[in-house]
């Protein structure tokens, strides 16, 4: 109760001084304005960037286990893990007919080559070829037109599928649907265009590849080729479960003796989201600790103001110690107006770096975090705090005989 | 009942730097009881103004002891005294020494803040302790827009405000014309009749001529403390 009192006090004091000083006020809180600005500010292109790195890691599909030959992250034995044997594309049917938790399984080749269109082309295309069951294994969605169907895929048509980034630089100004582009010479029919996924790993995306049947892939490219094998797993709570049924059918599969070590990987997205988990926050830690640099010199400048504001107050801390303020309330006044100026200051800043969050936005998608909206209100507060206790400190042990005297 | 305040061989020595020090109080034992009213008289440098911060718990003795209301306030903390001052001893400045940014009721309920007291109380008391001072019309001007009479009104206002037991007053009219000066005299007059206890420090012979007894300090120790006859007549003559 009494401490309520006292704090009211205390801000009803110190919006008088902050008010009575303007410019010097401004001036101070300009060095809190600019270091929550920049400390929100980062924390935002970091968000930005986390963001990213999820939006590309869910293009892998957080349910599907890509079958291959190399891990995705790096593996210190890479002499052992280059000499193993090419996956096939009949290890995929056999992993279709006898794992129970998995629900397509698409067996995966990719090769570069040019693709025309007219006058239009990419001369060094990802072009992959797959079957029917990708467009499930995959977890990629068709927006325009249709992915070929088993027949297409089991006949070898040569029809072809195209990410959104293909369709956009061969067809800036047409309907793909029904034209012919050639992959290498061959004439495809596009059927069909995905739908755009974006994101920081531009090529192993949808968006730069064109998919045709398999069968078509192997006549025109050749067959002898590293195979993934993409499997969707029907519940993605049993992901482990999946996994591990996945790697018995693979062992039985590729014949490996009980006590021999897998000579291939099964990997996930939750294996790029672990490698960047980590660097993500040094990332992070750095970026905030250089901006907090800045709100360090702010506080710094805080501190500076607030011993001329005590020295200049000499006299009236005087009055108030003679009257009867204890040491406690002095201190409190001075650590209330130090903390109300950085939390104005706090404020402000957030009034300009939300906007300027949102031109951020227009080249890297992300927004302010809300928690962030709450730390740099709370920052703010500690750093009043901290830089207004030296102070606050010294007013509160003046001798009020000394200060009385003070002109 | 004992003595309102007891100072028994009080001593105060400040350090001038290196071994050099000054006593501005040399042996001091003073007795001031309920409902007097005291002049401590003396030329600037005598050590007036350091018994007076001595008696206001401002400043403690070197050496000696104080015992206020019966409490020996000599060894107290900061805080401690703090709360003497607040709670027990009304100050009234020379130079008023109000806060320029608070208006009057606000400066005169200050010492209600830190006494803890309700807002609503608080207000209450300011007001009525205001009126007391005949500045009731001027509770929301602030200290620059009232005379330095007025000023004064204001600052005993805040001195009265917590009932303190002593009132104690540093040449409270050398800021004022004499008429005003004179005004503020006939304040203190009345409040001493009310029942007040009140130390009056000053070096005008009539100003402390106002008082029923006069103690005058020279170098650091007391050189007289006599009753005031002359204020004995003027009283007399005034009630009869």
């Amino acid at each position: 109760m009494y401490f309520l009192t006292e704090l009211k006090e205390g801000l009803a004091i110190s919006f008088r001084a902050i008010r009575a000083n303007k410019m010097r006020s401004v001036l101070t809180t300009l060095g809190i304005v600019i270091g929550i600005v920049s400390v929100t500010l980062m924390a935002t292109a970091i968000e930005g960037v986390n963001r990213a790195f999820d939006k590309s890691a869910k293009a892998f599909g957080t349910d599907v286990l890509y079958v291959q030959k190399f891990p995705w992250v790096d593996s210190d034995d890479w002499a052992t893990i280059r000499n193993r044997r090419d996956l096939k594309i009949s290890y995929a049917s056999q992993i279709e007919r006898r794992a129970t938790l998995s629900d397509a399984v698409a067996p995966v080749m990719g090769t570069r080559r040019p693709v025309i269109y007219l006058s239009n082309r990419i001369d060094d295309g990802f072009v992959t070829g797959t079957t029917s069951e990708y467009l499930s294994a995959a977890g990629v969605t068709i927006e325009d037109g249709r992915f070929f169907n088993a027949e297409e895929s089991n006949g070898g048509r040569p029809v072809c599928a195209i990410g959104a980034t293909v369709s956009e630089t061969l067809f800036p100004r047409e309907d793909p649907i029904g034209k012919v582009i050639r992959v290498a010479g061959h004439p495809f029919t596009v059927i069909g265009v995905f739908e755009k996924q974006g994101g920081l790993f531009g090529s192993f995306t949808s968006d730069t590849r064109v998919y045709v049947p398999l069968l078509a892939f192997q006549n025109f490219f050749g067959g002898r080729r590293d195979v993934t094998i993409q499997v969707k797993v029907a519940d993605i709570t049993k992901m482990e479960d999946a996994k591990i049924e996945l790697e018995g059918i693979m062992r039985s599969v590729r014949n490996i003796v009980p006590g021999k070590a897998n000579d291939f990987n099964i990997n996930a997205q939750e294996i790029l989201t672990q490698t960047f988990a980590p660097i993500s926050l040094v990332i992070a830690s750095i970026g905030l600790f250089i901006t907090g640099l800045s709100l360090f010199v702010g506080g710094i400048g805080i501190m500076n103001i607030m011993f001329v504001s005590v020295t200049e107050r000499t006299k009236e801390i005087g009055i108030r110690k003679a009257i009867g303020a204890p040491r406690r309330t002095i201190l409190l006044q001075f650590l209330v107006e130090s903390a109300a100026l950085c939390l104005i200051g706090g404020f402000i800043g957030l009034a300009i770096s939300y906007p300027l969050s949102l031109i951020v936005d227009q080249f890297l998608p992300t927004s302010m975090p809300l928690s962030i909206v709450f730390i740099s209100i709370l920052i703010s507060l500690v750093v009043g705090v901290v830089s207004g206790f030296l102070p606050a400190y010294r007013a509160a042990r003046m001798d009020p005989v000394e200060a009385l005297r003070y002109e | 009942m004992g003595s309102m305040i007891e100072l028994k061989n009080i001593t105060k020595m400040y350090d001038m730097g290196g071994a050099e020090q000054v006593h501005a109080l040399q042996d001091v034992s003073v007795t001031i009881q309920k409902n007097e009213y005291v002049a401590i008289m003396g030329p600037s440098g005598s050590g007036k103004s350091t018994l007076m911060n001595i008696i206001g718990c401002l400043d403690t003795p070197t050496s000696g002891q104080y015992i206020f209301n019966g409490v020996n306030v000599s060894e107290m903390s900061d805080n401690e005294l703090a709360r003497v001052r607040n709670r027990e001893i009304g100050f009234v400045f020379q130079t008023f020494n109000l806060l320029a940014r608070s208006d009057a009721l606000h400066n005169v309920e200050l010492p209600l803040i830190y006494a803890g007291a309700p807002a609503a109380e608080r207000r209450k008391r300011a007001q009525e302790t205001l009126q007391h001072v005949q500045l009731g019309d001027r509770a929301h001007h602030k200290p620059n827009e009232l005379s330095g009479g007025q000023r004064q009104r204001v600052a005993i206002a805040r001195a009265l405000v917590t009932r303190p037991s002593i009132i104690l007053a540093d040449e409270p009219t050398g800021n004022l014309d004499s008429k005003t000066g004179e005004e503020i005299m006939i304040l203190f007059q009345e409040l001493h009749v009310q029942g007040n206890t009140i130390i009056l420090v000053t070096h005008e012979p009539d100003i402390a001529e106002h008082a029923h007894r006069i103690i005058r300090i020279r170098d650091g120790k007391v050189a007289s403390d006599e009753k005031n006859s002359t204020i004995q007549a003027y009283t007399a003559a005034k009630a009869s």
